[in-house]
Parts: structure tokens; C-alpha cells; sequence
């Protein structure tokens, strides 16, 4: 039997979405055994949360005040101390697992797999590599401890429904005061969320302003999508940073992907391969995006976006 | 001396359609421009601007990989790095063994800050900063937008999924570079000539003790699925008709 430990991700008493992926991801190992380890300052709301997902074998609850907000270098020695005989230790590929995963995986010997897209065996892996170009197939020597982060776009959230019993546990580990949370900016609206919504619309380069950049602002809101940009769009500062979509940005798998004056660059098309529908609208029709998309529209944005709002 | 470490790792240049080879053991090398990953350009500019700001007296360039990674090291001298090693590895190494031998380094030159990539892209592992962090119980700052010098400590904002957010870690610390971060100078011809009386030492990866074997077998590349190319409608009105009929408008 595989034994997998799932680092959880939560925020403001809540559990990220991205945990019942990395559980997804878990239970999708033949033969698994999921743990969720939950390190909190107080955590009962997220452990609770955490246990009423499908497939969870046990949560193990670790409070401490300084385990939030979350900060690699103080959890990491908790999370390698909690991994001693478990197969596989997953947490996921948004910023907090990729910041936090590779420091357990150093603290334990142990080689890490980044984005993890399929798990044939908990010592089996595919993932992408070169922008999404390539997807190769990976082995860890049987017996081996492997530590992986979950490429969030490939998994749909485990069902809710389960009842597994919580742990607390107390863990030896120093809180090095060497790293110190400031600040975060919560730019938080009441928009669908960029990663987990059913719709996105993202705008690029050919929006021109921030003040044009409404026009994607206001389609989203019509079709009750998230917003997204190319990285052109935040560079030149129409949109903020968290709305990038792509390599360096966020890989979405929405139902709808509408991307509006962006010409497909290869690091953008590798954040949204795996959206349903994609729809284009550029005036260039020879541009890359075409080649991926179900539905293109050639053409000015700018007389383009208000038609359509007006079909809607 | 008041040092920074920078990687410099050889890959692909990002212009390149890299392409799978057919028989799946790898990607076609063959005659493909290699560079110095993005990522990595941006640390050492940063590295080059704390010098010029004078938080730094040294900036030292470091590449791990074959001997043509000499040509990268090469380009940093220009662009400004003081000096440069090549750690000599004929074989693809994994993060955590990157990450040891950026530990040895460490112990050697004991750096001030060591600003690596946020990812290779080849590999896109995004792991090397974090491990080498953790090996030299050092505090780590990934993904960084902005980076501030005050004292003996630096204050760092970093691209997270819900926006900015901002830390403060003493030093000596490993910072990982976001693409905001700067944008890197271009190498002028004349550095290019000054580049080549700065030192450059090569040596063995075995000399620092560091175990190079690969953990994790690669067994195959292959090319993703393509997506089908779809149909251009001619207006707005044929989308949006299309959208709704698929119950996506
Ligand atoms: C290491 C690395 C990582 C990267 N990561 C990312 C990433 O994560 N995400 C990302 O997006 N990019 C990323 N990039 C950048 C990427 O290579 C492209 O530069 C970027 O995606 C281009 O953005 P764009 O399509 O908005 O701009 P452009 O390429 O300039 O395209 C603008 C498009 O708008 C069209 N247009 C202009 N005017 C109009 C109009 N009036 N109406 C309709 N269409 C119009 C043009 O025909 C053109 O196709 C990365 C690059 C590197 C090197
Ligand atoms: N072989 C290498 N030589 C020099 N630097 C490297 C090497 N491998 C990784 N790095 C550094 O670590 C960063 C992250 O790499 P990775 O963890 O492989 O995505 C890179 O951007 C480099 O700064």
C-alpha cells in the first residue's frame, strides 16, 4: 500500500481549492492511502473541512502560532518531521506549494517532481517539461521517498462527503525567526476566481491601456468569467500580476477560455491547453492563437468586444 | 567581501520551437541555440545593480553543466559579473544535487545573497532556490518582484497566486527571481573584449564532493496531444450563437 501525505493549503480559516486536487491526485494512486496534514495556528475550521473530503484516510492537525500566515521556512521542518514513513508527500503547484514543497523534499533527501499531471504508481509520474512542449514519464526507485507538487490544472477537486477522523499532533521542529511575514495584497474582488472558474477572459498587448482594459473587465462580468492577461498585459501594467496566465503565470483548465488581442505566444497557449473551448478574436489572422482555438474571430477588438456584449 | 552567487544555467533559448526527438529519449539539441535561462539573466542583473548600488562588492557567476556552458559564463562576464565557475557535469543533474553543489560553493565564498531562477525552462522544475535554501539553513525568498537591501537584512516582494506579497529574511539568504524583477542590460562589444582577462575556473563536480547520479529514471518524451484547430466564424453574431449553443454563453 502507498502511503501519501497531502500538505494542505489554506487561508484565512479556509481551505484552498487546490487541497482536493492534490487529494484527487492522491486517491488516483492504485492502491493509495491519502493523509491531509493541516499546520495551522488555531485549524479546526480547515481540518474539519479537510476531513470531509472523499478518500482522506486521516488529517493530521499541527497548531502552532507561527505556522500563519505561511512561511516555507517555518513549515517545512514541521512537514518533513510529519513525512518520516510515508511513500509520497504532494502538495500543489500554485505559489504556496512551489515555494514550500522542494524545502521538505531537501530536508528529506528526497527527489521532488514538479507538476505532476498523472500519478501511475506513487513512484511513477508524467509531467510537463519545456513549457508543456514536451510531457515526459518518470521513475523513482521502488522503496524511494518521493516528494511532488500537483499540477492543479489536471485534477478535478475530490467530492466532499467522507468523515475522517482528526489527529492533533504536536511536532519538535525549530521556528527559525530568520524569515518574517509582512504584508500581502489582497486585491480580492467579487470576481470569480482566476483558477478555478468555469469562464476566463483574458486580454493582451492590443488592449493598450488599463483604462481599455475594462472592455475584458466588462465581457467577464457579462459571461460571469475571471479575468486573465498575457504577460505583455501585466508588464505594461493594464493588469496585476495575479491575472497572468501562462508559463510563469497560472495554468487554467476553464470550460471557456476567450483571449482577446493576445497572439499566442507558446508560453501563453501552455497555461490553457487543457481549457474546453478556447475562443479567439484578433485582427491578425494569421496569428498562433488561431491554431489552438475552437472558435476565431478576426478582427478590431475594440468594435468586436462591444458586439458581442451586446449579443449576450 | 561582500559576495553574490548567481546561477547561470545553459538551456534552450526560449525563441526556439523545441521539438520531441522521434525516438522519445530526449528533445532535438542538434544545432538549437542555447542561452542562459531567463531567469537567470534577470539574477544576475539584479546581483549587477546591488553591486552598482553598493550593497555588493563581487558578483560571481556560476553554471553547473558541460564545458560549452563556458559560453554563458562568458556572456555574464560581459554583461558585468566579476568572475565565474563552471562546475564540469556531462550528465543532466537533478535540483537536489544543483542545490549541493551550490551548498559547497556557498561554504567556499560565503555569499551575502544567492539569487537563482524562479524555474529552468527546460526542466520548468522551479525547485534548485527552495532545496539549496533548506541544505544551508538559510531563509528563502522565491519568485521575487522587488528586493530591497536594509542592513542586514532584505525585504522582498514576491508574485504570489493572491497577489504581492512581502517578507523580510536576513542574510545571507536565496532569492529566486520573477521576470518583473528587472529587465537585463544588453552585452556591449567592448565588455565582450574585457570579458575574456576576467577569471573563469572550471572544475570537476566530483572535486566538491557532490553525488551527481540521477535518482529518478526519465523513461520517455513524448509530444503532448494536439488540440484540433477549430473554425473561424465570420461575426459576432456566429460566436456567439456557436457559445450558446454549447451552453457556454
Ligand atoms: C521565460 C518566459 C516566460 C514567459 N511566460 C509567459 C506567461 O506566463 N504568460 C504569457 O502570456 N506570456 C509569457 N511570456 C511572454 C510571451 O513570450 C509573449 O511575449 C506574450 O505572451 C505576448 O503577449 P500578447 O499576446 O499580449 O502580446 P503580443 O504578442 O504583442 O500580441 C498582441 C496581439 O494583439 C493583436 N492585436 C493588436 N491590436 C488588435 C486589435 N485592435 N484587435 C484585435 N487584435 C489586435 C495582434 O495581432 C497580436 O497578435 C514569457 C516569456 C518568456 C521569455
Ligand atoms: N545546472 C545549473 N547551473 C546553474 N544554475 C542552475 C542549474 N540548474 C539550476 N540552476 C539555478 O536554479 C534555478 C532553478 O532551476 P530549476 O530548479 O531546475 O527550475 C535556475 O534558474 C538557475 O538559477
Amino acid at each position: 500500500m502507498a502511503r501519501i501525505l497531502v500538505a494542505a493549503e489554506h487561508s484565512g480559516g479556509k481551505l484552498n481549492a487546490s487541497t482536493a486536487k492534490c487529494i484527487a491526485c492522491g486517491t488516483s494512486v492504485p492502491g493509495a492511502e491519502v493523509c491531509v496534514a493541516v499546520l495551522a495556528a488555531d485549524g479546526a475550521a480547515v481540518a474539519a473541512e479537510a476531513a470531509a473530503i472523499q478518500g482522506v484516510a486521516r488529517v493530521l492537525l499541527v497548531r502552532n502560532p507561527a505556522n500563519e500566515p505561511a512561511l516555507a521556512a517555518v513549515l517545512a521542518p514541521q512537514f518533513a518531521k510529519l513525512a518520516a514513513g510515508f511513500d509520497l508527500v504532494l502538495g500543489p503547484s500554485t505559489t504556496f506549494g512551489r515555494d514550500l514543497m522542494p524545502r521538505i523534499a531537501a530536508l528529506l533527501g528526497a527527489p521532488q517532481l514538479s507538476d505532476v499531471m498523472v500519478a501511475e504508481s506513487a513512484t511513477r509520474f508524467r509531467r510537463p517539461v519545456y513549457a508543456g512542449i514536451a510531457i515526459v514519464t518518470v521513475e523513482a526507485p521502488a522503496g524511494r521517498q518521493v516528494v511532488a507538487t500537483v499540477r492543479v490544472a489536471s485534477f478535478a477537486a475530490a467530492p466532499t462527503g467522507g468523515s475522517a477522523p482528526i489527529e492533533s499532533i504536536a511536532v519538535d521542529a525549530p521556528v527559525p525567526p530568520s524569515t518574517r511575514f509582512v504584508s500581502v495584497s489582497a486585491a480580492r474582488n467579487d470576481r470569480p476566481d482566476l483558477q478555478t472558474a468555469a469562464r476566463v477572459v483574458s486580454g493582451g498587448r492590443a488592449l493598450g491601456s488599463a483604462d481599455n482594459f475594462k472592455l475584458i473587465q466588462g465581457l467577464a462580468d457579462k459571461l460571469g468569467a475571471a479575468v486573465g492577461a498575457s504577460r505583455a498585459a501585466v508588464d505594461a501594467g493594464y493588469a496585476p500580476n495575479e491575472l497572468q496566465v501562462g508559463q510563469t503565470g497560472k495554468i487554467i483548465a476553464p470550460e471557456l477560455y476567450v483571449a482577446i488581442g493576445i497572439s499566442g505566444a507558446i508560453q501563453h497557449l501552455t497555461g490553457i491547453k487543457d481549457a474546453r473551448t478556447i475562443v479567439a478574436i484578433n485582427k491578425d489572422a494569421e496569428a498562433p492563437i488561431f491554431e489552438v482555438a475552437d472558435y476565431g474571430l478576426v478582427g478590431d477588438l475594440f468594435t468586436l468586444v462591444p458586439e458581442i456584449e451586446k449579443l449576450l | 567581501m561582500r559576495r553574490i552567487l548567481v546561477g547561470i544555467k545553459r538551456v534552450i533559448d526560449f525563441n526556439v520551437r523545441v521539438r520531441v526527438r522521434p525516438d522519445g529519449a530526449g528533445v532535438v539539441t542538434d544545432g538549437v541555440k542555447m542561452s542562459a535561462n531567463p531567469f537567470d539573466s534577470i539574477a544576475l542583473e539584479e546581483a549587477l545593480r546591488l553591486r552598482e548600488r553598493g550593497e555588493a562588492d563581487e558578483v560571481l557567476a556560476v553554471s553547473i553543466g558541460p564545458g560549452e556552458a563556458q559560453q554563458q559564463l562568458r556572456d555574464a562576464l560581459a554583461m558585468g559579473a566579476d568572475r565565474a565557475i563552471l562546475v564540469k557535469s556531462d550528465t543532466a543533474l537533478e535540483p537536489l544535487a544543483v542545490a549541493h553543489v551550490f551548498l559547497e560553493l556557498a561554504k567556499r565564498e560565503s555569499p551575502r545573497l544567492v539569487i537563482l531562477g524562479k524555474q529552468a525552462i527546460d526542466d520548468d522544475c522551479s525547485q534548485t532556490g527552495q532545496m539549496l535554501a533548506a541544505l544551508w539553513n538559510r531563509p528563502q525568498a522565491t519568485f521575487a518582484s522587488k528586493l530591497e537591501i536594509q542592513g542586514e537584512a532584505a525585504r522582498v516582494t514576491r508574485e504570489v497566486d493572491a497577489g504581492l506579497e512581502v517578507i523580510e529574511v536576513d542574510l545571507p539568504a536565496v532569492i529566486t527571481t520573477d521576470l518583473r524583477l528587472n529587465e537585463p542590460r544588453y552585452i556591449k562589444l567592448p565588455d565582450i573584449m574585457k570579458a575574456k582577462k576576467k577569471p573563469l575556473d572550471v572544475i570537476e563536480i566530483v572535486s566538491l564532493g557532490v553525488d551527481a547520479t540521477p535518482v529518478l529514471k526519465v523513461v520517455k518524451y513524448e509530444a503532448p496531444p494536439q488540440r484540433q484547430k477549430g473554425i473561424i466564424v465570420k461575426d459576432a453574431g456566429e460566436l456567439v450563437a456557436a457559445l450558446k449553443q454549447r451552453g457556454l454563453a
